[in-house]
């Protein structure tokens, strides 16, 4: 339970369909000062506070369980690390499938109880299939998505039929003083929302070039290159304008050289994106489906294949602003919410065609050449991502690429000694 | 489902005759500083609750200081003495305490130091958890004339440990250093005399004796220099202020006295209780460690480390079950902390975090302690499986 509305209503909806459950709040930080104090946060000593007291009203036990040294070894040392290798990394994915449906998921088994419930909003129903929540804006299936059929069993998501706004009616109904508390957005571990802040304290200032993507030549200089987001287009500082005069946007970022490379906007668009660690559900492969490639992006059609241990999605029109280290998250359309099939750590995009065209929402292959693959024949797709600068021009992209709005440090768990619950 | 309550050195249960005591007081009307007949009757109630406390306590009345509890009274004797000590003589900047000491003298001292400059000492302990007399000899011998109070608590409030008071006091007062002892766990449990341990500043509080929390009371010297913490009316003797308290410091008196007067055959009835669920908790799980001290120990106090268990864990297990103990640790948001104390005793972290308080009182039975065994050894194993959560999957 973070403190936050969602885990609390989850908790209540859990203890309701009558299992046994406890609270349990995720200490993050060593030194809880150090996070994101106020209303917005979720691992202060005031959410601390706030979930005690859920926990009161609903009337279920309550634990602090301290995963301070595992949340920053498989969260923030992985998200310092990923932008320092030019990719960008989704912290949220990260603490799920690392702490709340792993470490924390594997402590509770042990400790005798069935599972872990969460406030995520997502549907996961008995026919054991994760699906987006009916409130699209709120839905958080993009990072649960990483989470295998073993994890999945043991997952409750007692809020995928609810939409945020009844969750909060529900909250205020039962009596829930943290109904009207505000959605966290940001990185919880990020005190003061300054990602770019954030990285340069651990990783230094490493000046390097800024380039051409066609021509090679060099524009201007940059303080490091994991400050820049892949579609980015303000706060390049460059002196030479484009000779259209056409404004330029960041296309890739390379560790290896330290190089940001930038181009026009049509350069960002990708039509084949190929990702490594594939958790997959779904039937054989290749599949017609719809992929996202950023939490709350944009969602394109695709032929997904899995070979080897990778999957390749060749889109059906093309996306911008695809970054390596997000996940690609494939989803079958269906009445009864869309039904993840399976995810994985993107590593590439490419495109096989000269011009993407100007709307991708509504693009289609056609009129795409295959001949001229020229510029963004990008090898490896680094970073994209977290920057409020990020002023991508595709639908979807613009958004914080990190940012869920999930209750970061809630779980409940729920154990039914006893008791033949929904689970499993 | 029952609870059986095995955390009396958290709080114990008031005694009938001191919740009776605090309901009949609470009645009455009067602020025991006013002048009128409802005022006196207030005082009245006041003043031989502390005559009452000072009788059994060995101290005189006049030398009963009433405050909120151990934690102002443990402020006001570290902080307080301090600082008239050292406003007196600028070279008395030392504070001496255990680094057993419970945290409102350990954070007290350390404050002192951050925010006051004060030189800080910290007395060692042994592996039980006792304070060596000749660590403080030889300290009063290096620094005796820059030291402005020295700290070092009764008993234990984690694994019992009874600490040498009269050896120590005596050493202090033979180098003119006011000494204070934090005995908020051990009046009521084991025999407590002001007079007689030679200490200048003792802390006694209601709730861990059968009386009301947020009472209690700093037994302070007449000559001892104390700078006031808390400033307005200067009710009690200028170094306390704040309305008193009436019908708190009535059952706390009563329970104090009630206490006292059970004090040996309580203590005899609950520590066989004790040494029972010691050697059947050693019984059960065979590699159980017992800290603290064998012989200088606290009649209710039964602490252990269980290797391979986190005490959060095992905690959580019980309580499940209904039986209420401690991990004896401080809690910042919740999260523990290896105790200070088990760490000072040269435990390692991992003892430290695997370790356990059950502690008895006045209301335990026997059946506590059959439920306890009950459920501890399942709940060591299922702790121990829980301990794989911190190996990372492969």
């Amino acid at each position: 339970m973070s403190g936050g509305v969602d885990s609390a209503v989850a908790a209540a909806r859990a203890r309701e369909a009558g299992h046994d459950v406890t609270g349990v709040h995720l200490a993050l930080s060593r030194n809880p000062q150090t996070f994101r104090t106020g209303a917005r946060g979720c691992c202060t000593l005031e959410d601390s506070r706030d979930a005690r007291r859920a926990a009161d009203v609903i009337g279920i036990p309550f634990y602090v369980w301290d995963m301070a040294e595992q949340f920053h070894e498989s969260v923030v040392d992985d998200f310092v690390a990923e932008y320092a290798a030019g990719r960008t990394p989704n912290p949220c994915l990260r603490c799920n499938e690392k702490i709340k449906f792993s470490a924390v998921l594997d402590r509770a088994i042990a400790l005798g109880f069935d599972a872990v419930v969460t406030g995520h909003h997502a549907r996961l129903g008995a026919d054991g299939l994760l699906r987006r929540s009916v409130d699209l804006a709120k839905d958080q299936s993009y990072v649960l998505a990483v989470l295998t059929r073993a994890q999945l069993d043991r997952a409750m998501f007692p809020l995928g039929d609810s939409t945020k706004e009844q969750v909060r009616a529900e909250a205020a109904a039962r009596g829930l003083a943290v109904a009207d508390k505000p959605d966290s957005h940001d990185i919880c571990f990020i005190a003061d929302g300054d990602t770019r802040g954030f990285l340069a304290d651990r990783l230094g200032e490493s000046p390097g070039d800024i380039v051409d993507g066609r021509t090679g030549a060099v524009l201007g200089q940059h303080s490091g290159a994991y400050a820049y987001t892949i579609g980015q287009r303000k706060g390049l500082d460059l002196r030479v304008p484009a000779p259209d005069g056409r404004p330029r946007y960041v296309l890739s970022i390379t560790p290896k050289t330290n190089t940001v490379t930038v181009g026009p906007r049509e350069d960002l668009a990708v039509d084949t994106v190929t990702a490594t660690r594939p958790i997959w559900h779904g039937a054989d492969t290749p599949a017609e489906c719809d992929v996202q490639l950023r939490a709350h992006g944009e969602v394109v059609q695709a032929v997904v294949a899995l070979t080897d241990g990778e999957l390749t999605a060749h889109l059906r029109s093309p996306a911008r602003g695809v970054a390596a280290g997000q996940a690609i998250v494939a989803y079958r359309p269906d009445p009864a919410g869309d039904i993840v099939l399976g995810s994985a750590t993107i590593t590439a995009g490419a495109a096989s065609f000269p011009e993407a065209a100007t709307s991708p929402g509504a693009a289609s292959p056609s009129g795409v050449s295959p001949s001229g693959a020229s510029a963004s024949a990008v090898g490896s797709l680094p970073a994209a991502g977290s920057s409020a600068d990020a002023a991508t021009s595709s639908a979807g992209a613009a958004t914080s690429s990190a940012g869920t709005a999930t209750s970061s440090a809630g779980a409940a768990v729920a154990s039914a000694p006893g008791v033949a619950g929904p689970v499993r | 489902m029952t609870m059986v309550y095995l955390d009396h050195a958290a709080t114990t249960p008031m005694l009938p005759e001191a919740l009776d005591a605090y309901v009949a007081a609470a009645r009455e009307i009067g602020n025991p500083s006013s002048l009128h007949a409802a005022g006196r009757g207030a005082r009245r109630l006041v003043e031989e609750s502390r005559e009452r406390i000072a009788a059994v306590l060995g101290a005189r009345p006049s030398e009963v200081v009433f405050t909120s509890g151990g934690t102002e009274s443990d402020n006001l004797a570290t902080k307080g003495i301090h600082y008239a000590r050292r406003d007196a003589d600028p070279r008395r900047n030392r504070v001496v305490a255990s680094a057993v000491e419970h945290h409102a003298v350990l954070d007290s001292v350390d404050w002192l130091g951050a925010h006051e400059s004060a030189d800080i000492s910290w007395l060692p302990v042994d592996a039980t958890g006792r304070v060596d007399p000749a660590s403080l000899a030889d300290l009063l011998a290096e620094h005796g004339d820059t030291i402005s109070v020295i700290s070092v608590q009764w008993a234990n409030n984690e694994v019992g440990t009874v600490q040498p008071i009269a050896e120590l006091a005596t050493l202090a007062t033979r180098a003119g250093i006011p000494f204070h002892t934090d005995a908020v766990q051990a009046v009521g449990q084991i025999p407590v005399d002001f007079a007689a341990s030679g200490a200048a500043a003792l802390t006694v509080t209601g709730h861990k004796l059968g009386g009301p929390v947020g009472v209690g009371a700093l037994l302070l010297g007449r000559d001892v220099p104390t700078t006031p913490l808390l400033h307005g009316g200067g009710q009690e003797r200028d170094v306390r202020s704040g309305t008193l308290d009436t019908p708190g410091v009535v059952a706390f008196a009563v329970a104090v006295e009630a206490a006292i007067k059970t004090q040996l055959e309580n203590a005899a009835r609950v520590s066989a209780l004790r040494d029972g669920l010691v050697a059947r908790v050693c019984a059960a799980v065979p590699d159980a460690i017992v800290n603290g001290d064998p012989a200088h120990r606290l009649p209710g106090n039964a602490h252990f480390s269980f290797p391979g268990c986190e005490g959060d864990a095992l905690l959580l297990l019980l309580d499940a079950q209904g039986i209420a103990c401690s991990t004896g640790s401080a809690c910042s948001a919740g999260v523990a902390q290896p105790s200070h104390v088990l760490l000072a005793m040269g435990a390692d972290d991992d003892r430290a975090r695997s370790s356990l308080r059950f502690t008895l009182g006045h209301t335990s039975t026997s059946a506590d302690v059959d439920a306890l065994l009950a459920a501890l050894p399942g709940a060591v194993e299922r702790a121990r499986r829980a301990t794989a959560w911190k190996s990372p999957r492969s």
